[in-house]
């Protein structure tokens, strides 16, 4: 275990590492890893779905548990002032490690859908009308397809689709085809959770905007794996989950432009989004808090901190470069083997490799990798649209991890040659 | 009983290769679709019910060897039965993949699915053939088991 040292106020992370990636003493921060499954040593390859936590985050929660534990923005009292000005740090750090100009900008949510569903109540019912398109990609989650869809319903609007090709790359011309005067919105992710593809957003972005649109990038599977800076992209909107991302489940950002989160109707009404509140009228509190009801999962943000502390003191540009040569070594020792087909082959991609195997459902693929210890997701990963667009009922998925080994893939490798001697 | 336990047998990994009774059948008295939205399992089954025995029985669709070799050998095993048979049938299978009690004789050969139990996920599958075929009867034109 590598050394760490917990204060209540801050997270101080292991020194950054020297040299080439340590991956071992990089295995000792999370402590999920040493177990056994189905007397197996586990190999986590389902860190697109949830990733683990480090034991520096998992302190840094208890921390709050044990000492600190109250409401934040509400009382006088000395734990309170701790709570939130840890609760306002791990604001700072989100700002930070996305590059937002203020950290106002950073709205705390329980996950990329929330984030959506913020964005959809706050701005889309606002400002979208009957008549007004909003274009999204065919590879989105469902996270990022349904609030559009019910948004679409209810306002008689019309939902309008980038197409992809083969490779699971989206068709840029399509795409500048679609935007016209109509368009209200464009949703669509930075990198597939299906497929690994990264999207050329900031291109997109620029594109969107000549039209006066606002972006947003659903960012649940880049933020983890890659440096984001909403300043450079110019995104309007840029959502992420916190664990996809190293810390706890119910954490996650949604961030906007000020000016627009300023335009925006609340999303939900309730305790400290308020100003003052008479029957006959409320008015709103400034941003952040007009768009943080109620109280949040406080344990988890200040965790999702923590997890940013973490990936700074590691090295995030090292830990994506470590991270392209595994999804190199996996693609190259998956693809070797007879009968495997990946789904996905973009020239660009991130940390996901989908399969599908000839005549063996994904599903028992999933269940013979778990008796061997390697979880991995069997499924349609909530992006049914892929499936269908690729004519598979669903995908084995691995997706990889800093953490992940080379020798975990040879597992993986082994373990699939096992499963098509099984049903040959 | 420890080989029952798991879960890909010969037997199954057979029926999940070639599937008995694997047909539409042209005019069926009864028909359901079946759909596990979790996997994508999909399956339509067809039942030829004649005095309220089961003349013929036959299912199509697509799905993971667990749920295509259960409805592989539900059909074998329903054919020539009585719809009140079919429908114990049904209850004592069910029971066999979700309850940890003793495996009734009466199953006979569907007691290769005892091992499904010790996987929660898979319980699902297992079953979809045996809720469809049950639908079928009653005639609900669909079911889905998520
Ligand atoms: C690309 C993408 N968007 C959105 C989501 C939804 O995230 P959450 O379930 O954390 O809200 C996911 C998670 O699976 C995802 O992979």
């Amino acid at each position: 275990m590598s050394e760490r040292i917990v204060t209540a106020v801050d997270t101080v992370v292991s020194p950054p590492v020297e040299g080439p990636w340590n991956v071992e003493r990089i295995r000792a921060d999370f402590p999920v890893l040493h177990q056994k499954v189905n007397g197996k040593p586990l190999v986590y390859l389902d860190n697109g779905a949830s990733s683990q936590v480090p034991q520096v985050v998992i302190d840094r929660g208890s921390v709050y548990i044990e000492q600190e534990h109250s409401n934040i923005h509400r009382g006088v009292h000395y734990l309170s002032q701790r709570a939130t000005t840890a609760y306002e740090g791990a604001r700072e750090k989100v700002k930070r490690f996305i590059n937002a100009r203020e950290s106002r900008e950073c709205i705390f949510v329980r996950g990329a859908t929330e984030g959506i569903n913020l964005v959809m109540h706050g701005y889309g019912r606002k400002f979208i009308d009957a008549g007004d398109e909003i274009i999204i990609s065919a590879m989105e989650h469902h996270a990022n397809i349904v609030p559009w869809q019910m948004l679409c319903e209810e306002k008689g609007a019309r939902l309008r689709v980038i197409p992809m090709n083969d490779a699971g790359e989206l068709l840029i011309d399509e795409y500048e085809g679609l935007l016209n005067e109509r368009t209200k919105l464009v949703g669509v992710t930075h990198v597939s959770n299906a497929l690994g593809t990264i999207n050329p957003i900031k291109e997109m972005i620029a594109q969107a905007h000549k039209y006066g649109v606002p972006v947003l990038i659903d960012g649940a599977q880049s933020a983890p794996h890659m440096p984001v800076d909403v300043q450079d992209l110019d995104c309007d909107f840029y959502v992420f989950s916190g664990h996809k991302m190293y810390a706890p489940t119910g954490s996650g950002i949604i961030y906007g432009k000020a000016e627009l989160l300023e335009r925006m109707n609340p999303f939900q009404g309730g305790g400290d989004m308020i100003r003052t509140v008479t029957f006959e009228k409320t008015t709103y509190a400034d941003l952040p808090n007009k768009l943080e009801a109620g109280t949040p999962a406080i344990a988890s943000q200040i965790g999702l901190g923590a997890a940013i502390d973490y990936l700074n003191s590691i090295g995030r540009q090292e830990a994506a470069a470590y991270e392209a040569e595994l999804l190199r070594y996996a693609t190259e020792r998956v693809s070797a083997i007879e009968g495997v087909r990946i789904i996905g082959t973009a020239k660009h991609k991130a940390s996901v490799l989908s399969f599908v195997i000839d005549d063996i459902h994904p599903h028992d693929i999933g269940t013979i990798l778990d008796q061997e210890g390697i979880a991995v997701r069997a499924g349609h990963h909530c992006a049914q649209p892929v499936m269908q667009r690729f004519n598979v009922p669903a995908t084995a998925r691995a997706s990889f991890a800093f953490y992940n080994t080379k020798e975990e893939i040879d597992v993986l490798a082994q373990t699939i040659e096992k499963v098509i001697e099984i049903f040959s | 009983m420890s080989e029952l336990s798991e879960l890909y047998q010969q037997v199954i990994l057979d029926h999940n290769k070639k599937p008995r009774n694997f047909r539409k059948i042209e005019s069926p008295t009864h028909t359901a679709e079946g759909h596990n939205p979790l996997c994508g399992d999909q399956l339509t089954i067809y039942l030829d019910l004649v005095n309220d025995e089961v003349k013929d029985v036959s299912f199509e669709g697509s799905g993971c060897a667990i749920s295509k070799a259960s409805a592989s050998m539900m059909t074998q095993a329903v054919k020539g039965k009585s719809k009140q048979q079919v429908e114990d049938l049904f209850k004592g299978f069910h029971l066999m993949v979700t309850d940890d009690s003793e495996t009734p004789e009466e199953l006979g050969n569907l007691r290769i699915f005892e091992g499904v139990r010790e996987f929660p996920v898979r319980v699902k599958c297992a079953t979809l053939p045996w809720h469809t075929l049950h639908a079928a009867i009653n005639k609900e034109e669909l079911v889905s088991t998520e």
